[in-house]
């Protein structure tokens, strides 16, 4: 039986030759499935980014030099919808599968069957959603936001097509939410109340809870596209009584939610993290959790802070914005926590503790700047132009996706059994941090001076930080290449990793061997 | 508390349970969704943010002009995408005293060599003055159809209301015009290629 746990740490899950394609296909092991959601979303990752490669190359210079401007909004629409449900999501849902049952101490996921399956729509969904490409009339090219009647009127005969991939991605979600629910609420170990819960389990918990509230409103707003574009409806057609305003307030439902589902597991693994590279207990436990379930309860009365511009009354403008700025009390406490923890702790500055440290410092400029867009009359300034982008990619890039590599680097020694390469990944780090920041914090700047988003030439003045910012997006994709290196050379050998590497770590997942046994906790451990 | 349970069983809640729960929640959430439409239509008749007017107005209260004010009221005209008609309105701007019914036309001509259906749809500005304007007469309560080349003026009779906020001095009311016969097929791929490319 020791192949099944050597297979199982190979990298591509194809043809393993000890057991055949048929084991990934049909497995219903968290491990094996966890590994495959991560290996999907990497590879997604870098296929969004290669479009975002596209995307800076053309912003490299003003003028059109190498992208027809259709084929550019077909790249910024792919490149969003596939880094926030390909890349981001997958990702935080295969952290869940690897390390929840690990966590709380359960012998699998408590749906193993319809585990197997949400992962494997997700290929399908993203099959249909990448085939646009190919398709007569283009990709969808209306933004990742797809606002009707861009998407219904005049969206491309693709549309129908993108539609079925959100569904079946949605589908996919859903059952992933479901599974993490049953999974914690039945199968912790005995003695692990709710208020002993790791905090990567309590913020998956309400990241569920969020996935299973707007996920079925996505699903709901792209079926009125769908009814709209073929089937004769007028929800958002105003010439048949709709109201194209209502699509943006459909949407918003569900997408103010999703930007904290795809942040909160972020906070639990740095919540983690942080204290393990300190060597102190968190500070502040409790308000930890309830900062998560109250930031995840306003998320669902701010969604008309997206958009002022459309003309809502004083009253509600003033409502949106003291509802989301009220968001910025809870995160506070969560960063004065993470900063409390450090605080006197007895440091030190591994790979996944500089990308912790990290995601504290960037993902809180990340929410200043959301605090600005925030201000109902300021946010008239700033309404589509590149200050909204550099806005979104501070909490997703340094938020979302360095709290993925900082879990990652974490645990890739309890998934692997070997130690990564410590020097590579701190050179992966400074790369991602520089190339990152050179991007992004230029296009404050450009925001502020007045260039608009999503569009593929620009006019002479904003040339000089185009130029930084491709310069940098084109260090941070390339380092991400180092990423995979890192990870392929960690999981084909390296200086054997102890059931626990990392002394100031705490949690049951230390408590098994590295690499995990691809069986554990058939006897739920006892929790104090 | 420090003492563990004996018991090594850890679920008492069994998985179906959880997810029947689960499931209602996304069927209701999805209902949620589709209940946002009509919601959001009360919610707008209610406060008239989207500008749209109401329908028909029918009052038994006795009509009285408020000599003390007057609201200049503008009239807009546009054309829905791809709608070949004349569309404009016969009065551009109106001076009118709140409380007395009014009566303008907007002219529309049908210069194609078909025979159409048009739809005007109502929007006004500011927002909140929405409430205040009610039409007793519109030619928006109904489909226009116009033989190929034929013409006609529509009756527009409204009333602005007294209790018009005294900050208000001025209300734009806005029609578009949609065509109702084509209803554009996004599976029409040449009409679709070309409609994006034409900004491009």
């Amino acid at each position: 039986m020791s192949a099944v746990a050597d297979t199982h740490a190979q990298d591509h899950h194809h043809h393993g030759p000890a057991k055949g394609f048929s084991r990934w296909l049909l497995t219903t092991n968290h491990k094996d499935i966890g590994s495959m959601y991560l290996i999907f979303s990497f590879a997604m990752f870098l296929l969004g980014g290669t479009m975002a490669m596209v995307i800076r190359a053309e912003l490299f210079q003003p003028g059109l030099q190498i992208v027809e401007p259709e084929f550019f909004n077909q790249m910024t629409t792919m490149h969003g919808l596939i880094m926030v449900f390909g890349a981001v999501m997958p990702a935080f849902v295969g952290l869940a599968n690897w390390m929840l049952p690990l966590m709380i101490g359960a012998p699998d996921m408590a749906l193993p069957r319809m585990n197997n399956w949400s992962f494997w729509l997700l290929p399908c969904a993203f099959l249909i959603l990448v085939s646009t490409l190919f398709m007569s009339g283009g990709a969808p090219n209306f933004g990742w936001t797809f606002y009707a009647p861009l998407s219904t009127t005049y969206g491309p005969p693709s549309t129908t097509f993108f539609i079925f991939a959100i569904h079946i991605m949605g589908v996919s979600s859903i059952m992933g939410a479901i599974n993490v629910i049953a999974t914690i609420l039945n199968l912790r170990a005995p003695g692990m109340t709710l208020m002993k819960m790791p905090l990567f389990v309590w913020t998956w918990l309400i990241t569920a809870f969020l996935l299973i509230a707007v996920m079925p409103v996505l699903a709901g707003v792209v079926t009125m596209m769908l009814m709209d574009i073929n089937f004769g409806t007028s929800f958002f057609d105003a010439s048949g009584g709709g109201d194209p305003v209502l699509f943006q307030h459909v949407f918003w439902f569900f997408g103010h939610p999703e930007v904290y589902i795809m942040i909160l597991p972020a906070f639990g693994a740095v919540s983690h993290i942080i204290p393990a590279f300190s060597r102190k207990p968190l500070f502040g436990y409790a308000s930890m959790v309830y900062a998560v379930g109250a930031i995840a309860l306003l998320s669902f009365v701010v969604w008309a802070h997206h958009m002022f511009t459309v003309g809502i009354p004083i009253a509600g403008q003033l409502f949106f914005m003291y509802a989301t700025m009220l968001i910025a009390v809870p995160t506070g406490v969560k960063v004065f926590n993470w900063v409390a923890t450090m605080f006197r702790g007895a440091l030190s500055f591994e790979a996944p503790m500089l990308f912790s440290v990290a995601f504290v410092i960037l993902f809180t400029i990340g929410g200043f700047s959301g605090l600005m867009l925030a201000i109902a009359p300021a946010d008239f300034q700033y309404h589509d132009t590149y200050f909204v982008v550099a806005h979104f990619h501070y909490v997703l890039v340094p938020g979302a996706i360095f709290g993925i590599f900082a879990s990652a680097y974490y645990w890739l020694p309890k998934w692997t059994g070997h130690m990564y390469d410590e020097t590579l990944a701190q050179t992966h780090f400074w790369l991602s941090f520089v190339g990152m920041n050179l991007a992004f914090f230029p296009m404050h700047f450009l925001g502020l001076a007045g260039m608009p988003r999503r569009i593929p030439d620009y006019a002479l003045q904003f040339a000089d930080f185009n130029m930084v910012s491709s310069v940098g997006a084109f260090m941070f994709g390339a380092s991400q290449l180092l990423f995979l290196f890192i990870v392929v050379k960690c999981v084909k050998g390296g200086e054997k990793a102890a059931a626990k590497p990392w002394d100031g770590a705490e949690g049951l997942e230390w408590t098994v061997p590295s690499p995990a046994p691809y069986h554990t906790f058939a006897t739920p451990p006892e929790v104090k | 508390m420090t003492e563990a349970k004996p018991t090594p069983q850890p679920s008492r809640r069994s998985n179906g349970r959880v997810v029947g729960w689960c499931m209602a929640g996304v069927l209701g959430m999805f209902a949620f969704g589709f209940a946002m439409v009509p919601l959001y239509d009360v919610f707008c008749e209610i406060t008239g943010i989207n500008g749209k007017t109401g329908g028909r107005y029918e009052s038994t209260a006795v009509v009285e002009r408020d000599e003390h004010r007057t609201v200049k009221v503008q009239f807009l005209a546009q054309n829905g995408p791809g709608m070949p008609w004349t569309f404009r309105p016969v009065t551009r701007s109106i001076e009118v005293h709140p409380g007395e019914p009014v009566t303008i036309n907007y002219f529309a001509q049908n210069p194609t060599a078909q025979a159409m259906v048009g739809q005007a749809v109502p929007s006004l500005s500011p927002s909140e003055g929405t409430l205040y304007f009610h039409k007793t007469e519109c030619f928006c309560f109904n489909q226009q159809p116009l033989e190929a080349g034929e013409s006609v003026e529509m009756p527009l009779i409204f009333i602005v209301d007294k209790d018009l906020p005294e900050h208000i001095t001025k209300l734009t009311l806005s029609y578009t015009l949609y065509d109702q016969k084509v209803t554009p097929a996004v599976s029409d791929s040449a009409r679709v290629t070309k409609t994006t490319n034409d900004n491009g």
